[in-house]
């Protein structure tokens, strides 16, 4: 396959970045994007050049750590796929691909196609702990979860902060991963000491790092790679606001 | 990464109802409630105006005895000053925060989940507010109705849609109306926290079902009086 690339080039933080157009030339269909992204800076290293940076771990779709706008659509054409499991058969020979970074004012780029997340970090942190008996671990089946509960909480659970939910959202809005986040412990027994306070807390953080608002695009949805319903944003508005009112 | 710490507000020292408005789910649910309350208002009034089908006499003496007790008329139109100007508010500084969270824009991007409803609320929401003024200086206080008459509702209706372009803007503003409300009312029960798997395709169908009842609702009175039903 040959491609034509459109990438986002930005030396640090506080320069300007551009767009750079790059050739990808020879690449196997059966590549995911990020090898696609190999090839291309192998090039780039044995021509001199700078390669592109971008943020990757696992490459098997669940840590979290790769992202990108893939023509528009953050982690690329194929629901429910990180980047990283995204393969080169789903696009055509001769295609024209624009790869941007997650735009978000929460995650500023700090190199290229890297943004730094720590902003979800510290949403996390301002959640808390759970409060648990210390002493020799406690009997397993001793705190009964329904399976409802359980599969709804497993759900949320799957969330990775990979941020795609920010980046597509028009708001830029960290709805989803909060809503995820704070439902996952609301549906568990050992969620519950803390529930209150925790949802508090957690939107609050949201808001403070800058997020926007939800307007119910549900952009998120669709480019959640762990496709995360919406459906969690109106559970962690309920949980707000019953909060809130039982003070 | 280093991990710095959020300066969190202490909840035994700020009111809740501060906490509350300052969040922005605090400030959708102040949006969603009185959306709802303009939502309840428009259905009402559709089903009002449409008495304009029984005839002058009908409709002039319902125009009558909503005004016949003015304590109780601006109270009503004092909780929708209110509402409305709280929902503008709100909507505004929503909009501003989404503006800010993304300062540098995507080159390429393209919807995969949204709708057009959805993408033009703040359009729609703009254009209607426009239109609100637009139709309180027409029917209520005549001031822009060429052939006005205190108080005969039959009339000022009759003769204010026999113009066609006013008749054009009352049907475009109500295409308005039914796109907000398309997005607004299932996207109120989002922000209220009642949508639930178990219930979104009932509330779904029922947020389209009203906006089209109130859209043919509204749209059918110019239409009837611009195609000769009502004269």
């Amino acid at each position: 396959m040959h491609l034509t690339l459109h990438v986002w080039r930005q030396k640090d933080t506080r320069v300007k970045g551009k767009m750079v157009r790059y050739h990808a030339d020879d690449i196997n269909p059966d590549m995911s994007f990020l090898e696609m992204l190999d090839v291309v800076n192998w090039q780039l290293i044995e021509n001199g050049e700078e390669p592109i940076a971008f943020d990757h771990d696992c490459r098997e779709g669940i840590c979290g750590s790769c992202g990108m706008m893939i023509n528009g659509v953050a982690h690329g054409p194929r629901r429910a796929t990180a980047t990283c499991q995204l393969h080169m058969r789903y696009f055509k020979d001769g295609d024209t691909i624009y790869i941007e970074p997650w735009r978000s004012s929460a995650f500023p780029v700090l190199k290229d196609l890297i943004v730094d997340r720590s902003a979800f970090d510290r949403i996390i942190q301002a959640g808390g702990y759970i409060s648990v008996s210390t002493g020799s671990a406690p009997e397993a089946n001793s705190v009964l979860v329904s399976k409802q509960d359980s599969d709804r909480a497993m759900d949320a659970a799957t969330c990775i902060g990979c941020g795609a939910c920010v980046a597509a959202c028009p708001n830029g809005a960290a709805s989803l991963f909060t809503s995820a986040k704070i439902s996952h412990l609301a549906l568990l027994p050992q969620g519950q000491p803390e529930r209150q306070r925790r949802v508090i807390k957690m939107i609050e953080a949201m808001d403070h790092e800058g997020f926007g608002n939800c307007t119910m695009h549900r952009e998120c949805e669709a480019v959640c790679p762990k496709a995360i319903s919406t459906d969690f944003i109106a559970r962690m508005n309920r949980e707000y606001l019953c909060s809130l009112l039982k003070g | 990464m280093s991990v710095k710490e959020i300066p969190l507000s202490d909840e035994r020292r700020s009111h809740w109802l501060l906490l509350f408005w300052r969040s922005t789910v605090g400030k959708k649910v102040v949006m969603a409630l009185t959306g709802a309350i303009g939502v309840g208002y428009v259905v009402a009034h559709m089903l009002g105006n449409l008495l304009v089908f029984e005839g002058p006499e009908k409709i002039n003496t319902y125009a009558a005895l909503l005004k016949s007790d003015s304590n109780l008329l601006w109270t009503a139109r004092g909780i929708l000053i209110v509402a409305v100007v709280l929902h503008i508010f709100a909507a505004y500084q929503l909009a501003r925060l989404s503006q800010k969270s993304r300062p540098v824009g995507y080159k390429r991007w393209r919807a995969v989940g949204s709708d057009f409803a959805s993408r033009t609320m703040r359009w729609t929401g703009l254009l209607l507010a426009l239109f609100i003024v637009y139709h309180l200086l027409h029917l209520t206080t005549g001031t822009v109705h060429p052939d006005f008459v205190e108080a005969d509702v039959h009339h000022n209706v009759v003769s204010g849609f026999r113009v066609w372009y006013v008749s054009a803007v009352y049907i475009v503003a109500m295409l308005m109306l039914a796109l907000h409300l398309y997005h607004g009312v299932w996207s109120m029960c989002e922000s209220l926290g009642v949508n639930y798997p178990k219930y979104n395709r009932l509330i779904r169908a029922l947020a389209t079902i009203l906006t089209v009842i109130v859209a043919v609702g509204f749209i059918s009175i110019p239409a009837a009086v611009l195609l000769r039903f009502i004269s």
